[in-house]
């Protein structure tokens, strides 16, 4: 059951690195061409996975019961030309929304938003990455 | 500015979606341990939906280069299993001009054999000195 109490919640900054061969890796894995300028696939931030520890991931808050909860939508918004390998960035991520709505079945979905701003090592903001999850009454 | 052809992938197997989550860092088990799988209801492992997510935006950087993109949107809509075969593919549906560039937004679908779109996506791209 998602717990409404984690709206707001912010996970630890973290650093992340772009490292260029987990850029091919990546790349080959979409089946993509592997970009000879090092520039990340629009969904490579997902890796950020391997940069976070426990205290950076305030998704962990929401509690979603995860027979029940599934990854609805997830979106990308770069600032400028996407990361590319040699880049080093600080990211941090926060849970901006939680709501629901009434399914055509009549129960109720609860959707939360966590967003993830990447920031280069100026502070500027490079992209950001939205995730969104509901969970099934 | 003519799309290119769709980028199909399959039949999807078991090896495709660990390699993906090797690459994603996502080792949820759902997507590769059978037994685990098939407890959770699914006939076979199921396959991530960022892995299509992945492929349309691979169709999409194929034709109008990965540092031209500024948006990238995935909407999931139906399981996809070891055996499909996934096309993706896009259109244009809006040209205009945002501070100083001339940007495209598209409209993208990951469809299986049997014509189920899995995903829709939606992204922008800057299109200057892109191919035409």
């Amino acid at each position: 059951m998602v717990d409404t109490q984690a709206l707001g919640a912010t996970g630890a900054p973290f650093e992340m690195e772009i490292e260029r061969g987990k850029v091919r890796e990546f790349a080959r894995a979409v089946f993509s061409a592997v970009p000879a300028d090092g520039v990340i696939p629009p969904t490579f931030l997902t890796t950020a996975f391997f940069w976070q520890h426990g205290d950076c991931d305030p998704w962990e808050r929401v509690a979603m019961d995860q027979s029940r909860g599934l990854h609805a939508e997830q979106e990308y918004v770069f600032h400028g030309p996407p990361p590319r390998a040699g880049d080093r960035l600080t990211a941090q991520s926060k849970i901006t929304e939680i709501y629901t709505k009434q399914s055509r079945g009549g129960g109720t979905l609860t959707f939360v938003i966590m967003v993830t701003e990447f920031r280069d090592m100026s502070g500027r903001l490079v992209a950001e990455a939205r995730q969104t999850g509901v969970e099934t009454s | 500015m003519t799309p290119p052809p769709p980028l199909v992938v399959g039949p999807l197997t078991r090896t495709d979606l660990v390699r993906y989550q090797g690459a994603s860092g996502d080792f949820n088990p759902i997507h590769h341990d059978e037994p685990f799988a098939r407890a959770a209801g699914m006939p076979a492992p199921l396959a991530l939906g960022m892995l299509q997510a992945g492929l349309m935006a691979s169709w999409a950087t194929g034709w109008l280069g990965a540092d031209a993109v500024r948006r990238f949107r995935v909407r999931f809509a139906a399981r996809v299993f070891p055996g499909d075969t996934l096309s993706c593919a896009g259109e244009v549906v809006r040209r205009y001009e945002e501070t100083g560039e001339s940007r495209v937004d598209l409209e993208l679908t990951c469809t299986t054999q049997a014509g189920t779109v899995a995903a829709r996506a939606w992204a922008t791209f800057v299109t200057q000195g892109a191919p035409t």
